[in-house]
């Protein structure tokens, strides 16, 4: 009897992982053949100098010529500088959004968030086109209105001066990065315990008060969240600099992920391009754990 | 729903009146998109840009139809819906079984795809360029559509949707004598569907805003996708901003369209997909 027990047991969880399996294979085929084995390639060939014509083990030069490369470290510390001014923008300008929208009727509140998520929807390569466009020395609406305004009084090259085109890009980056925070954000504020805002407001804290010390604290995940998705986001700008500046003017707009782009498919080292996404994978590793430690410091 | 009428201080006029400008700044490009795809190069390319076409014409659209704009956008609807529907099924599959199968390595397995997830993706896209040019996929939309498939978001997104079917009906059935295939059908998907939409339709917007992916897998006129064409079109004519402006339009009203029409599944997928993550 106690055997026969076991035997259905064992029977039992037998057929399970064999249903759990099946389940799981259409999804590991495509989850193992094109998203893990290309990352196990990514890591094995950063360490050669895989080209067109050579694959040979080469331990950690890459790394050591990444490291030298003045063009890698021009290109990181672009990526940087859009990181460090669009993650704290997009944050806040999100939840200031979020906040002022979140307690209209269903229909003013649908409206918002469609219009901010519009550039996303629109596509990359649309609203840079458009843009380009705009920023153009000799056609653009920018210019013209600037003249207009008196805010210029000759035409800027805006995409073509080392001094503008960084925040050019980073301006458009802004537009294409809200949409989703923002409805993230609404959500989460709907979603506070009403009580709690009531009970503060019963003791008669001022609306900052209520902001700051209830909605803040429960809507924390979100903002973790939308600080991750942001950073990994902008530390990945890539078709706006491609379409806009192909990294120039000299370098002034080069980012790591074009960077690897224009020597993997320009100059053929897979190798060394492979090497620069792994440190491109360390760099957001870093920046996401830094940001999870200052989440759970400030929650305590 | 809370019932409180907002009070209208100043800082809330403000506010509204902000945002209002913002609106407009926003919405701007695809204003500029269109109305640019409707005027001619003379107008287009004089020092005062006219807010709104006096004299709309149809030669932008003309030209761009004659090279293969169908195509690129044949090419386009073929790799979202497809991504889409592959990725609906194995994610559907693979979400439920996460959720609701005590299979062995579960744990590991769903650990594994949360990682994936968390790396960026581009990444992985020069390795993946070299394994579809080995398999012979290069420069065909399968080499754009596998990768997309491939993403753990969606098993991720339809895990959340799968938790909230209870084990109770689950096991009813089970004795009921239905068999698992049966139990998926028509208990789970039922159940899920809100999910499933949800993901769609991200998918489907994702898949056609996928710019980087496809321009490292499709290198031919004929494989061109929508925005590949107008990127193509900018760097080969950078000034005829006419015949840009109609690509890009074309690239993105279809989109535009099933945004608005599906938007509460979209909101639903983005919000469902972050909470308890």
């Amino acid at each position: 009897m106690q055997y026969t027990l076991m035997e259905q047991a064992r029977k039992r969880r037998n057929r399970e992982n064999l249903v759990g399996y099946a389940f799981m294979l259409p999804s590991l085929i495509f989850f193992i053949g094109f998203v893990i084995f290309p990352m196990g390639m990514a890591l094995v060939t950063s360490f050669t100098d895989y080209s067109m014509t050579t694959f040979n083990f080469v331990g950690f030069n890459n790394y050591l010529r990444a490291f030298k490369d003045p063009v890698f470290l021009k290109s990181t510390w672009n990526t940087i500088i859009i990181v460090l001014v669009s993650v704290p923008v997009v944050t806040l300008f999100s939840l200031w959004v979020a906040s002022v929208v979140y307690k209209m009727s269903n229909l003013s509140s649908s409206f918002f968030r469609i219009v901010f998520y519009l550039p996303i929807v629109t596509g990359t390569v649309a609203v840079t086109v458009v843009w380009k466009w705009i920023f153009n020395n000799y056609y653009g609406l920018l210019n013209y209105v600037f003249k207009e305004l008196g805010v210029i009084s000759r035409n800027i090259n805006w995409l073509g001066d080392p001094r503008y085109a960084l925040a050019c890009i980073i301006t458009i980056l802004l537009t294409t990065s809200i949409g989703q925070p923002i409805v993230l954000y609404v959500s989460a504020l709907a979603n506070v315990d009403p009580s709690l805002v009531e009970a503060g407001e019963v003791d008669g804290a001022t609306n900052m008060q209520v902001f700051w010390k209830i909605k803040w604290p429960q809507i924390m995940p979100t903002t973790l969240y939308i600080l991750v998705i942001t950073t990994i986001n902008s530390f990945q700008c890539f078709a706006l600099i491609q379409l806009l500046t192909s990294g120039g003017p000299n370098n002034a707009t080069n980012t790591i992920m074009y960077n690897i782009y224009y020597h993997a498919y320009k100059l053929n080292e897979y190798g060394y391009g492979n090497a620069m996404g792994i440190l491109l994978a360390l760099l957001i590793a870093v920046f996401s754990f830094i940001q999870f430690r200052l989440a759970k410091t400030d929650n305590e | 729903m809370q019932t409180t009428v907002q009070r209208t201080t100043p800082y809330r006029v403000f506010a509204i009146v902000l945002l209002l400008a913002l609106v407009v700044f926003f919405a701007f490009p695809l204003y500029w998109i269109i109305t640019g795809s409707f005027k001619d190069a003379q107008t287009i390319n004089s020092a005062v840009p006219q807010w709104f076409p006096t004299n709309p014409t149809t030669d932008n659209y003309a030209r761009l139809f004659n090279r293969p704009a169908f195509t690129w956008l044949w090419n386009t609807i073929f790799i979202c819906a497809m991504s889409m529907l592959l990725t609906c099924i194995t994610a559907t599959m693979a979400g439920y079984a996460i959720a609701k199968k005590q299979f062995a390595g579960r744990a590991v397995i769903f650990s594994i795809f949360i990682m994936a997830m968390a790396l960026p993706k581009q990444v992985i896209l020069i390795p993946l360029l070299k394994e579809m040019s080995f398999l012979g996929l290069h420069n065909t939309l399968w080499a754009v559509i596998f990768p997309t498939v491939g993403w753990p978001f969606g098993v991720f997104l339809m895990k959340q949707f799968s938790e909230n079917i209870p084990g109770s009906i689950l096991e009813a059935t089970r004795i009921d004598g239905a068999g698992e295939v049966q139990t998926f059908i028509q208990i789970v998907l039922p159940m899920v569907a809100p999910g499933i939409g949800a993901l769609a339709i991200f998918t489907f917007i994702s898949a056609w805003n996928d710019y980087f992916l496809q321009l490292l897998m499709l290198n031919s006129r004929f494989t061109f996708t929508i925005s590949l064409g107008i990127a193509t079109l900018q760097q080969e004519m950078s000034t005829d901003f006419g015949l840009i402006m109609a690509g890009a339009a074309v690239a993105a009203i279809p989109i535009v369209a099933v945004f608005l029409l599906f938007q509460r599944f979209f909101t639903r997928g983005i919000t469902m997909g972050a909470v308890k993550g």
